[in-house]
Order: structure tokens, then sequence, then C-alpha cells
């Protein structure tokens, strides 16, 4: 037999036959997730489909606007409540975090398949799923028969390396959020439309678990179905932590995968780097834009709400002060993340300094709420798109970059390269 | 559906998103499809939802629907009476979602091709003419179960007119781009 990639093994072992790319397979589906932007419309079809029960573990969030901040947000989310009391199916309400984050925190597990109404849905490939966003009605289809349709994806493979004999190191002050930042660069936004891309070679062996979601999240900003990363000792270790030991199944990628294509990325003289709206794929070194002004930063989201990302954003600010000029919003991924930072005093740290907590959930991420921009203001922040109008307003800028750089920007009242920070 | 579709263009650029075909400030309008559609691509041209008129085509160039998975960009051009939107790509879930709402995705090279030009869609022969032009661009004809669901209406639709789950895949059929 051929050697595959990640993602033909993973449906390989659902479907009980070997699959190649280009494909088309109907396989079941593990999960799917929906939230309050999505689920309504996902829980129409269902029900127009005749159906009563979910044939498979349906997830419901209320993260993208929680608390509500409109009458017809908190309707929805009474909609939301009473189908999950009527179905079994579990929903996680206001405050618990956002529906990516518990994915992996709960959920998530090597060999698993995915579906979730939401396209930041590929963070869970960090943990060997194959996790893709879709919309509503094919949600609302796999929630009604367990089941939807696929063509398996082409796969782009990654490998990366960076310093050191053993080039798994990043140079000074470069993340995780960087790689996936210069990775786009360089495939374009539209790179990898189709296709999946395999994060894989010494940089991400040596990454945590959370940098990998990092990496995975924005998987889709190159136009991915889903980023995936191999299931190791690392993944292990993340799964025990989370009580879930017996998760974990180990799942490599074959040395002789056919890829569509491969590429080898040299990070050892990468800088902190930063996108410019209105584009993800339009990436520039953090030292083109020391200075600029900004008005608002964010730390939180899917891609960077995590706890490795509040340690890294309170070890630049503990001490200092947020410039009167920004004003710093924190947003925790789950209320777990909230409270491991609490009991590390990163919060506390981050408060006295300055910056403003949001509740666990998506905050201003999506412009619905709680951070809104005014015209001609700007932001920078750790979130994974800066569209115009993403931040509710089309009049505002959205600029892309690390928890790092975020928290030496809130610092300097202006953009900053965090390595004059980090030394 | 006809295997001929005719209609008036309205063209867009690259990588439009969905945040221009409908805004993330009208989350709130979700549960109201009509009020939504009064803002569809508001943020590409503000003109367009007032002026559309049902059968018109949305052209536009690579990456169409990039960024959210939200449904509600491919229903309210449906809603507004689009009948195909032709780019030179599309991000994958508006490609998904167009075919499961009934609204035809057509990829072709759309250059040259501009607002208020007569396009002519041959779905049989994968050939789109732009008839105020006259020049012509073929396209590798969408697979023949998608193109069923996209004239039954949507998946929904076709599910229950069919009995159910489960597709004839035919191997080598169209480029399927899902
Ligand atoms: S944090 Fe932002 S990108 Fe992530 S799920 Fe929420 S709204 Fe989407």
């Amino acid at each position: 037999m051929r050697g595959q990639t990640l993602v033909e093994k993973i449906l390989s072992r659902r479907l009980g036959r070997p699959v190649e790319a280009g494909e088309f397979v109907v396989a079941p589906v593990d999960l799917v997730l929906a939230h309050e932007g999505t689920a309504p419309l996902a829980i129409e079809r269902f029900a127009a489909l005749g159906r009563e029960r979910p044939a498979t573990g349906v997830l419901l969030f209320l993260d993208h606007a929680a608390p509500a901040p409109r009458a017809e947000l908190a309707n929805v989310q009474r909609r939301m409540r009473a189908f999950a009391a009527e179905t079994g199916a579990r929903l996680y309400g206001v405050g618990t975090g956002i529906c990516h984050q518990i994915v992996a925190e709960r959920w998530a597990a090597p060999g698993q398949i995915i579906v979730g109404a939401d396209s930041h849905t590929c963070t869970a490939g960090a943990l060997g799923a194959f996790a893709t966003g879709m919309g509503s009605t094919d949600v609302g289809v796999a929630m009604a028969f367990g089941a939807t349709w696929f063509r398996v994806p082409g796969t782009i493979r990654l490998d990366l390396t960076g310093r050191g004999s053993d080039g798994r190191g990043l140079p000074p002050s470069v993340t995780a959020k960087d790689v996936i930042l210069h990775i786009i660069g360089l495939l374009g936004d539209d790179g990898a439309v189709y296709r999946a891309l395999e994060f894989g070679g010494p940089v991400v062996e040596a990454l945590d678990a959370e940098g990998r979601m990092t990496l995975c999240n924005m998987a889709v900003e190159a136009g991915a179905k889903t980023g995936l990363c191999a299931s190791d000792g690392t993944i292990l270790w993340f799964l025990e932590h989370m009580g879930r030991g017996g998760d974990f199944v180990p799942l490599v990628p074959d040395p002789d995968a056919p890829y569509e294509r491969r590429l080898e990325v040299d990070l050892s003289g990468l800088s902190p780097l930063v996108a410019v709206p209105p584009a993800v794929d339009d990436v520039r070194p953090v030292e083109e834009l020391v200075g600029l002004r900004i008005d608002q930063v964010l730390i939180g989201t899917c891609t960077n709400g995590r706890l490795s990302d509040l340690r890294l954003a309170a070890w630049i600010i503990a001490g200092r002060r947020v410039h009167p000029d920004v004003r710093l919003l924190v947003a925790p991924a789950s209320r777990r993340v909230y409270t491991e930072a609490l009991a590390e005093g990163l919060i506390e740290a981050l408060v006295r300094a300055g910056a403003t907590v949001l509740p666990p959930g998506c905050g201003p991420c999506v412009g619905v709420h709680l951070g809104v921009l005014g015209d001609g203001e700007r932001c920078l922040s750790t979130q994974n798109r800066n569209f115009p109008g993403r931040m509710g307003n089309p009049r505002g800028e959205i600029y892309l970059a690390s928890p790092a750089t975020a928290a030496a920007t809130a610092v300097a009242g202006e953009l900053a390269d965090p390595r004059e920070f980090l030394a | 559906m006809r295997r001929v579709i005719r209609g008036k263009v309205w063209r867009f650029g690259d990588g439009i998103t969905t945040d221009h075909i409908i805004p993330g400030r009208y989350y709130h309008l979700r549960g109201d499809l009509a009020a939504l559609t009064a803002h569809a691509m508001e943020d590409a041209d503000p003109g367009f939802a007032r002026a559309a008129r049902p059968g018109d085509i949305v052209v536009a160039g690579k990456n169409f629907g990039q960024g959210s998975s939200r449904e509600y960009a491919a229903l309210v051009l449906v809603e507004r009476g689009i009948q195909a939107v032709v780019a030179a790509s599309f991000a994958r879930i508006f490609f998904r979602n167009a075919i499961n709402v009934g609204l035809l995705p057509v990829i072709c090279d759309t250059d040259g091709i501009e607002t208020g030009d007569v396009l002519e869609i041959d779905l049989g022969a994968g050939v789109v003419r732009d008839l105020t032009r006259g020049f012509t661009r073929d396209f590798a004809p969408l697979p023949r179960w998608m193109l069923r669901i996209v004239e039954d209406g949507g998946i929904v639709p076709h599910i229950l007119a069919r009995g159910g789950f489960g597709f004839a895949f035919t191997e080598g059929e169209g480029d399927g781009r899902v």
C-alpha cells in the first residue's frame, strides 16, 4: 500500500478502507459544533430533515456574543438552551469560553472527524483530528445523519526548521503566531484552497500543543480545509493534563506520503511579524511598522487566548503600565484558561498594569460587542482576521500580531518590537 | 435547473470576504433574512442590495467568500435573487454553502467581464459567454451529483425529495472543488 498523509490516515481509519486525496467519501462524524451565529440555522435544517434526536455528539456554544448585547441575541441563546434541553445536545453557556478552545480541552482527540459551523474548527487539527469548518446546513445534515460527504483533500506539507543544531529553536520573541503569519504570507490567502496543511519538522516537534493550535487555527486563512499536526508525546501529555489521557492514539504521516507540495521553511532568521489590513497575507516584519499609532490592543481569541499567550503578555506587561493612549483588552479563551491565569497571578498583573479583562469568549473579534472600533481607529490584535469591518466598523483597521508584539505595543502606546522588551 | 442561464453582471474584485458580503455588525439580524438581505454586499458595493434584480449574476476574482463560515453570505445572495456566482476561485466553505442553498457556483477566468454585461452560462457545455463583449470562457462542469443538489434547491430539499442521504459519487467527473 502506498504511504498516506495525516488526513488520508484519519479518514481511512474511520472508514475501514484506504482512501486517497481527490476521492469523494461519505464519512462518519464524531462531533459537530455550532455557536450563536450558526446554530439557529443548523437547528432549523436539522428539524426540516424530520429528525428529533441528533445522530452524533452535538456541542453548542454561547461564545460569540455572550453575555448577549441585544434582545435578538438573547432570544437566540434562549432557543439554543431549549434545543439542548430537548435533544441532549451539550451546551456551553455564557462565560465558559470559545468553542474551539473548549473542544480542544474536553473533546478533540487524535483520529476523530469533527465538523463545525465555524471556519476555525480546524484548530483541533493540532490534536491529530480531521476537523473542518462548514456552513450551518452542512452541520444540520451531519447532526441528522451522523455523517457527511467530503472530498479527501490533497496535502501541502510544511517542514519547519529553526535555529540550533537540532533546528528546533525560534529566534527571540518569535512565536507560533509569527510562524503561521509567515506561512500565510508565503502561500497567500488562497494558496491552500481545497487542501490540507500538514505542519511538521523540528520546530513543530518542539512546539507545545497550544502553539500547534495557533498554527492549525489559521490554516483557513491560507484557504485550507484544515491544518494538522502529528499526534505525538506532546499531545499525549496535553490530553493527560486535561484528564483525557485515554483518548490518545499515536498518528503520524508515512514518510513516503504523497504530498501535493512539500515546502521546507527556514525560520532561523524570522522577525516578529504583523499582518497589515485589509489582507491576512500582507505580512511584514515588525521593524517596518514600529511607531505606528495604535488605539486598541486585543489579546485573546481562538488564535492566541491560551495560558501560554497570557503568560507571555504578562511577562512583558507586569511591573509596567499600559500606555494611556491605548486600551488593552484581554479575553481568556476559556474559563479554564482564566482560572489558571488567576492562579498564576497573570490576571492580577495585567489588571494592575491597566488592562481590561473581558469574559472568556470571542470578545470583540467578530465585531458584535466589547470593543467595536471607532472611525479611523486602529487595533493591534492577536486574532486571525483583519478584514474591513471585522471588528464592527469598516472604517477601523486591524493589524494582526503575536501576544508578545501586542503586549509590547500596549506598553509603548504605539506599534512596538517585542524584542526590545524581551531581551 | 435550466441548462443555459442568462443574466446581468455585478462585477467585484479579488478577495471578497464574507464580511464584505454580509458584515458581522448585522449579526443580530440573522433571524430575519429579509432584513439581513437589505445589507447584502454592503461593504463591497453599498448600492447592490437595492439595485440588484432577480436573475442577476455576481462575478468576482479569486477567493470569493473567503473568511467566516457564515452561510448567510450565500443565503442573502439567493434571497436577493442572484442565480449564480462566477469567480476565478472560491473559498471552500462558501462553495459548499452555495451548493447547499441552491446557489450555482461557477469557476472560470473572469478577467474582462464587467458590471452590466449580459452573461450566458451553459451548464452542459461548460461555457460562459459574455454576450456584451463577445468572448467565451470554458469551465469544468460541476460533478453531476453536485449539480443535482443545486437543481433541487439545496441539500435539504434534495434529501427530502430523494428519500435520504447518500450520493452516487462518480470519480473523474467535473473538478468538484469542495
Ligand atoms: S475568537 Fe474570533 S475567530 Fe475565533 S471563533 Fe471567536 S469570533 Fe471566530
